[in-house]
């Protein structure tokens, strides 16, 4: 077992893991932070992306041991219980950028990311680009564009990052 | 996934020494093709050795009048740094082409040479710009580095710290990527260099990458795609598979060594 301690959407995390232990299992069986999703189990689908360290990444690919001393944030972390959606999660909601709402955790994370390296005014190409890693198997990638353009613009509006 | 033991070292050298200590260990930096393969249990490493922590392992530099890449520098750093964006641009978009922005923020160039996948796209750079691959322990040219399916020079102890890319004059990077992979089906990288032209192809060889010294000695003497008009590349020991046979494989180096021309020339 390895002890990690690491801070997960702002609040410090330690455990004792077994080292084989993946990022996304320990957040979702240990943390019970379950908005993280396994789809493909293999770095294709993108379900599973959370924040480390403010980058968008794979947490199916990644040790849990390999994110101690670091910070990881997840689709819970985007906005407080309660609290108003952050804007890229209001622009899905707006904008039906989900139909079964599987892949969109990934997907949204995936969009905050984008929006914090490429700015606030994303054309579709860019966009569909950068969704490359991202797979939405009720294929419903128009409003999920949409969504994202229309969030990436909400965003610069927001105090939420 | 088998049980392992999971070390983080702070220094080179106390990886080499955990290497020598730990049989079987396996090196760890982004760990976007061992875990997968650890998890369908193709590899059972006891131990594994995480460089990613080691400080300055990722530095990207001027060194003299070459290009100096940290070993552990993720492709994300590499497409997105100025430094390379300046040297060698072919370099920066190359590293930009690689899987997707999630795999990025995590793969490093020296966990891609190290592996050597015969699709990978950092192997076909290092060889066409004639790349240096330094390591704990000594230097290799990137000619004698690779050498074959997921084989390389390097020893069970040997890690690697920098890739040196000494600057071409002109450099592109063509990709046919497979479109469910994102690996290449087919890459070419042409570097137009001061005394001579290379052009090497990942995804395409039965033995990894490779150079086309025809090809090479046509630019050579007149640096256009139209020089190499009416050349092919024979099909014979190249991949057959279903994403393409070894005639279409063939059939594309030649399509995207001329692109590659024509792109490096307009960057000029």
């Amino acid at each position: 077992m390895a002890k990690i301690s690491l801070i997960v959407n702002g609040n410090p995390v330690n455990a004792n893991v077994d080292p084989r232990t993946l990022l996304v299992q320990f957040l979702r069986e240990n943390l019970r932070l379950t908005g993280t999703h396994v789809g493909c189990d293999t770095s294709q689908c993108g379900a599973c992306v959370v924040h480390l360290d403010g980058r968008a990444v794979k947490s199916c690919t990644t040790l849990a041991v390999m994110a101690d001393g670091h910070e990881v944030k997840t689709i819970e972390g985007l906005a407080a219980d309660g609290a108003p959606l952050h804007p890229m999660q209001e622009a899905f909601r707006e904008h039906h950028g989900l139909q079964c709402g599987f892949c969109t955790p990934g997907m949204i994370m995936t969009a905050v990311d984008l929006v914090h390296r490429r700015g606030h005014d994303l054309s579709d190409h860019v966009i569909r680009e950068e969704l490359e890693g991202n797979l939405c198997r009720c294929t419903g990638y128009q409003n999920i564009v949409e969504s994202i353009a229309a969030g990436a613009k909400a965003m610069a509006k927001s105090d939420l990052a | 996934m088998y049980e392992f033991k999971y070390h983080r070292p702070e220094t080179v050298r106390q990886a080499a020494n955990l290497l020598v200590k730990n049989e079987d260990s396996k090196l760890i930096a982004g760990g976007h093709t061992l875990i997968p393969v650890m998890k369908q249990r193709l590899a059972s490493p006891p131990h594994l050795v995480d460089l990613s922590h080691i400080e300055g392992l990722d530095t990207i530099e001027m060194k003299g009048r070459a290009l100096a890449v940290g070993a552990t520098a993720k492709h994300a750093d590499v497409a997105d740094s100025a430094i390379v964006g300046e040297a060698i641009p072919a370099l920066a978009e190359l590293a930009g082409m690689i899987g997707d922005p999630a795999v990025r923020h995590k793969g490093t160039i020296g966990g891609s040479l190290a592996n050597n996948d015969p699709t990978a796209d950092y192997p076909a750079a290092c060889l066409a710009l004639g790349a240096t691959i330094i390591t704990n322990k000594r230097r290799h040219k990137a000619e004698e580095f690779f050498q074959g399916l997921f084989s390389t020079a390097l020893e069970s102890d040997e890690i690697i710290t920098r890739v040196m890319f000494p600057l071409p004059k002109k450099a592109a990077y063509v990709k046919f990527r497979n479109q469910a992979s994102r690996y290449a089906l087919v890459g070419v990288f042409v570097a137009k260099r001061p005394s001579d032209v290379r052009v090497a192809v990942t995804g395409a060889g039965g033995n990894g990458v490779f150079r086309v010294t025809s090809f090479e000695e046509a630019l050579k003497k007149r640096f256009s795609h139209k020089a190499l008009d009416g050349m092919t590349v024979p099909a014979d020991g190249l991949n057959s598979d279903l994403h393409g046979s070894a005639e279409y494989r063939a059939h594309l180096i030649g399509v995207l060594a001329r692109r590659a021309v024509e792109a490096a020339s307009a960057k000029a």
